[in-house]
């Protein structure tokens, strides 16, 4: 019994166990050590104690090494003294075993009797244990008998406890068509109604087979029936507002009515209100318009205004219908998947027709802000619908915006254009307007820049108008369409582009059209105006105007190749050139008829000799040296060919002196024709040849030589054509002279004036019946005079 | 006085020999210069200054209408041509003096169709009725110098005029020109259809310019692809090849510049349909071929 204290104290560094017993001497301890020995050394000791074969309490003693030591320290008294503390031990450790024995033996003495005595006890006990399994074997059968004696009233009243219930159920079963005939009544509560006949209807029609629930069913479901049918009418009912038409929809199919019927009608009745609502839309449009007819009146009410709306009602209905049939027939098989959508595709096709005429009555340009904030609302009121139903015509509404945004691009193409023409209009009336005299009229230049200003600025204007489409607080500005295809598309092509070849074409139309085929002609000034309006959009207008164009509306990366800018150049240069090509040629043709009619009008062999210059020669020259300052206002003076100082003094002495004695010497007569052709030829052959209808550069003296070259040049055909006397031969000579004394000055090359004049004067001897020349000085002093 | 120009008209007769062809040798014929035979005076003394004389096309030379200021006169020569007798004549009435500047008798509708210019407006007779037929007003923007009835398309008609401009009219629809040519830069005096190769077209200026123009488009031969684009566009050489045979488009084949002056007529030769001659104010007569590439191409 000692042995888990003796195993709890050894003298290792074991934890004490709580008793008090460990902590007594060494004394006490001592005789443990074998029993500890016995039961395994604790590991710390065995470790920590080095083997002392002198330690007479060590296990390791070993009595001749300990005899040994003693004897070779120790002196002889210390012996003694060590003998007798030996004895001593040797019999207190005597006699403590004597004691420890007389205990064990005690100890051992009284469990014997323990043991004996509960032998006794366990005999005694085990006959009261047979007793008490008797005993309870006689309960339990008793028990058995008790209960198998309760068991079938047990079974009784829980059988009562069910028929109870079953009759509660009955009875409320029985109640049913009373309960659904009060609440299926006309205004009470048909919901109620619906709960309880949706709970008592499995029942009843499991029971159906027994008449009574057969009574009770047929009688609900009449009931239900009458109800369907008051509720149906009620569908038809036009005035149901969407809330109580869903609610009654609900309810109908709560009812098990066919929901391919009920989606029928729920979709009739809702596209009946929709349809009311987009005619209330469309009375405000006026009808359409049959072709040729005069312009309607403006709409009653502004775009936004309608927008406004057409998205408020139809769109909110057809989103709140959308919404209601979701929940209304989602997965039911009776709904099939497009129905719904194919039905709001038909509505929006509808409205988005509205719309677009509606659009299409937005015949002025009005206010774009206003149709920018309309088309917005409506794109935005359009995505919440598509968000409810992506099919119901995202392209079409986005085309539609996009439609419309280009429909006012191309509305500014042709008020730019319209505006164009009102400062053509402008011009052209200020360049009719007869002079007050003494006061000048506003001059070309002043003319030319009014137009261009004004031209430009309403180009901007319209642009900044147009911007508005693509501004950032509007929705449908981050469609691609109005990201990419707008900005190159719409509006560099369709409308800058397009309005600056429309302006080179109507410019261009000016110099094609109206010679030809008998329309009013231009008059010359607005041509000469004209063509340094293109000009001066090739040299600088159009490069500014697409830059402008491409800040406030860059070009995506990839986007469609657009007219380069030097292609555009390139056409109102090419128009620049025909107006003035026109614009020479008209002026030529002025001066040259004047000439032609003096010529063919006059007999020239019965004219008698020449006193003076002939009025149209200084007609003529009056003319030109308007047209001199004409179109000295718009374009630059131009280069002439070298001369020298004496110009005019050395083409005189070359036409009188050198060539002209040889021509008109008196000696010369029909009989020697090889001489002058001869002469003539041989001056050709030296001469360049000369084209009278040739393109012209940009400035003065080009535009004026021109315009010479085409009046000598019919003045030379047309003396060719005459035949004349000897004083006519003297008046050609003394006109020629003259014209050759005012109009060198004008032209680029003075020898081609020179060169047409002798050519003119020869022709004429050519043509002569008389051919003797006049003096030359005669000829000086009569054009002096003149 | 009598310093008074009148322009007549005569029916002259050619030498004979030369009719018959001149074979002899030139310098017989520069020896003796022939002379022609006056048959009959084209009497206008009621009229005004003749401005054209045209023979009937394929008669037998016995119908001249001449143009004589605002008259047109038919004449009949009898006799043998030694009497002019008017058959018929019109006037044309309008405001202002007007002109006749030019005229052509179509050889077609059995020759009953004559065109003439005045001013800027060309008009069309019948010749049985001598009445206008058609009117092109203004259809040049100045004087319309002269006209020519293509020899094979009926209703085409060739206009030049002082808007440097030769202008070809189908003349069922006057509205608008077919084609307009503007080549010139100077007033047109002349414009002449080949007599059998219709789309050779001669012009003459006073830019001393003669200019040939091809107008294949508007021809009476075939013009165009008459051959299936698909056969031939799968091979790269056969491509090359269609190229070559592509026919000519309306183009300026050759621009003479031999004149120094004003050129005032051209002409096709009347026997050879290669051979061209145009004249100009300073004496020079240039007698010029199709080129040879053109002819055989016309031809092959």
């Amino acid at each position: 019994m000692a042995e888990p204290e003796a195993v709890g104290s050894g003298t290792g560094g074991s934890p004490e166990p709580g008793s008090g017993t460990g902590t007594s001497t060494g004394g006490w301890r001592r005789p443990h050590g074998p029993l500890q020995r016995y039961y395994g050394p604790s590991t710390a000791e065995a470790t920590e104690a080095a083997p002392d074969p002198a330690d007479i309490n060590g296990p390791h003693f070993d009595p001749e090494v300990f005899l040994t030591k003693i004897r070779s320290e120790c002196p002889l008294a210390q012996l003694l003294a060590r003998e007798a503390e030996l004895g001593r031990e040797i019999r207190a450790l005597d006699s403590d075993m004597q004691t420890l024995l007389y205990e064990n033996y005690n100890k051992f003495i009284s469990a014997t009797d323990t043991i004996r005595k509960m032998k006794v006890d366990f005999r005694h006990m085990e006959a009261e244990m047979d007793d008490l399994a008797a005993n309870m074997a006689a309960i339990s059968s008793s028990s058995a008998r008790v209960s198998a004696a309760l068991q079938d009233r047990h079974r009784r009243g829980a059988q009562l406890a069910g028929v109870q219930a079953l009759l509660r159920k009955l009875q409320s079963l029985v109640e049913v068509p009373g309960r659904l005939r009060l609440w299926a009544a006309p205004g009470a509560e048909p919901a109620r109604a619906l709960r309880c006949h949706a709970r008592a209807r499995a029942v009843l029609r499991h029971y159906r087979h027994l008449p009574s629930f057969r009574a009770i069913e047929d009688e609900s479901r009449a009931i239900m029936a009458d109800l369907a049918q008051r509720l149906r009418a009620r569908l038809r009912d036009e005035t149901l507002d969407p809330k109580e038409l869903t609610e009654c929809v609900e309810m109908l199919l709560q009812l098990e009515e066919p929901p391919e019927e009920l989606c029928e009608e729920f979709l009739s009745h809702a596209g009946a209100r929709l349809e009311a609502e987009l005619a209330a839309l469309e009375a405000e449009l006026p009808p359409p318009a049959p072709p040729g007819a005069a312009a309607t009146p403006p709409p009653a009410s502004d775009i936004l205004d309608f927008v406004d709306r057409g998205s408020s009602a139809f769109v909110g209905s057809l989103c709140l219908l959308a919404g209601s049939y979701r929940s209304l027939f989602e997965g039911r098989a009776g709904a099939g998947p497009g129905r719904l959508e194919a039905f709001a595709a038909a509505l929006t096709a509808r409205y988005f027709e509205l719309l677009e005429r509606r659009l299409a009555l937005e015949r002025g340009l009005g206010d774009t802000s206003l149709l920018v904030r309309a088309l917005d609302r409506f794109h935005r009121r359009l995505r919440a619908l598509l968000e409810l139903l992506p099919a119901a015509g995202a392209e079409a509404g986005a085309a539609l915006v996009a439609r419309a945004a280009r429909e006012r691009v191309d509305r500014y193409l042709r008020a730019l254009q319209t505006f164009f023409m009102g400062c053509l209009g402008d011009v052209r009336q200020a360049l009719a307007a007869p002079r007050p005299p003494g006061k000048e009229g506003p001059g070309l230049p002043d003319l030319l820049a009014t137009l261009a200003a004004s031209v430009l600025g309403q180009l901007k204007a319209v642009l900044a108008y147009v911007q508005l489409f693509t501004a950032k607080d509007v929705a449908f500005a981050s469609l691609p369409y109005f990201k990419g295809e707008f900005c190159v598309e719409a509006v560099r092509e369709g409308l800058v582009v397009a309005f600056v070849r429309w302006l080179c074409r109507t410019a261009r139309g000016f110099a094609d059209g109206p010679a030809e085929r008998g329309a009013p002609a231009a008059p010359p000034a607005l041509l000469l105006l004209l063509a340094r309006l293109c000009l001066d959009y090739e040299a600088t207008t159009i490069s500014y105007i697409l830059t402008l164009t491409d800040e406030q509306f860059p070009p995506q990366d990839g986007a469609r190749a657009v007219t380069p800018g030097p292609v555009l150049c390139a056409e109102a240069r090419a128009a620049a050139q025909r107006l003035l090509d026109h614009y020479v040629q008209a002026q030529g043709a002025a001066v040259a008829q004047m000439l032609r009619k003096s010529v063919e009008t006059r007999d020239w062999l019965s004219t008698v000799e020449p006193r003076n210059v002939r009025a149209v020669m200084k007609r003529v020259v009056e003319d030109i040296t308007a047209i001199d300052v004409q179109v000295g206002q718009l374009f630059e003076e131009g280069v002439r060919r070298a001369q020298s100082s004496d110009s005019s003094r050395r083409a005189f002495s070359v036409y009188s002196s050198s060539r002209a004695p040889g021509r008109y010497a008196p000696s010369y007569t029909p009989s020697a024709p090889m001489d002058t052709h001869l002469l003539s030829n041989i001056q050709k052959l030296f001469s360049e040849r000369i084209d009278i209808f040739s393109p012209v550069e940009f400035n003065k003296v080009s535009v004026l030589t021109g315009i010479i070259k085409i009046s000598l040049k019919t003045l030379l055909e047309c003396v060719r054509l005459r035949t004349l006397g000897r004083f006519g031969l003297q008046q050609v000579q003394v006109d020629g002279h003259y014209l050759q004394l005012y109009l060198w000055r004008f032209a680029a090359d003075e020898r081609v004036v020179q060169g047409l004049l002798d050519e003119v004067a020869a022709s004429a001897a050519h043509r002569c019946l008389d051919p003797v020349p006049m003096e030359h000085s005669v000829v000086e002093l009569i054009c002096e005079r003149g | 006085s009598d310093s008074k120009v009148m322009t007549c008209a005569a029916v002259w007769r050619m030498p004979k020999e030369l009719e018959s062809g001149s074979h002899e040798s030139p310098d017989d014929s520069s020896s003796n210069t022939q002379t022609l035979e006056l048959l009959c005076h084209l009497d206008n003394t009621a009229h005004g200054n003749m401005a054209c004389v045209m023979w009937e096309p394929m008669g037998d030379g016995k119908k001249v209408i001449s143009l004589a200021d605002n008259n047109i006169l038919l004449w009949d020569l009898q006799e043998s041509s030694a009497k002019a007798v008017l058959s018929s004549s019109a006037a044309l009435e309008g405001k202002g003096q007007l002109k006749f500047t030019s005229g052509r008798w179509s050889p077609h509708h059995n020759c009953t169709q004559i065109a003439t210019a005045n001013d800027t407006t060309v008009r069309g007779w019948d010749t049985r009725s001598m009445r206008q037929i058609y009117c092109i007003e203004n259809a040049h923007g100045q004087l319309v110098r002269d006209l020519d009835f293509n020899p094979n398309k009926q209703y085409y008609l060739a206009s030049c005029g002082d808007d440097c401009k030769v202008k070809f009219w189908d003349t069922r629809n006057v509205t608008e020109p077919v084609k307009t040519l503007e080549e010139h830069s100077h007033w047109v005096w002349n414009v002449r259809y080949n007599h059998s190769h219709d789309q050779l077209i001669l012009t003459g200026s006073s830019d001393s310019r003669v200019i040939l123009s091809n107008m294949v488009s508007i021809s009476s031969e075939p013009f165009g692809h008459m051959v299936d684009d698909d056969e031939l566009s799968d091979q790269e050489d056969q491509h090359q090849e269609e190229k070559i045979k592509e026919p000519l488009q309306d183009s300026v084949i050759a621009t003479y510049e031999e004149h120094e002056d004003s050129v005032y007529a051209v002409e096709w030769s009347s026997a050879d349909p290669w051979l061209f001659a145009s004249l100009s104010y300073d004496g020079r007569l240039v007698i010029n071929r199709v080129p040879r590439a053109l002819k055989y191409h016309i031809l092959l």
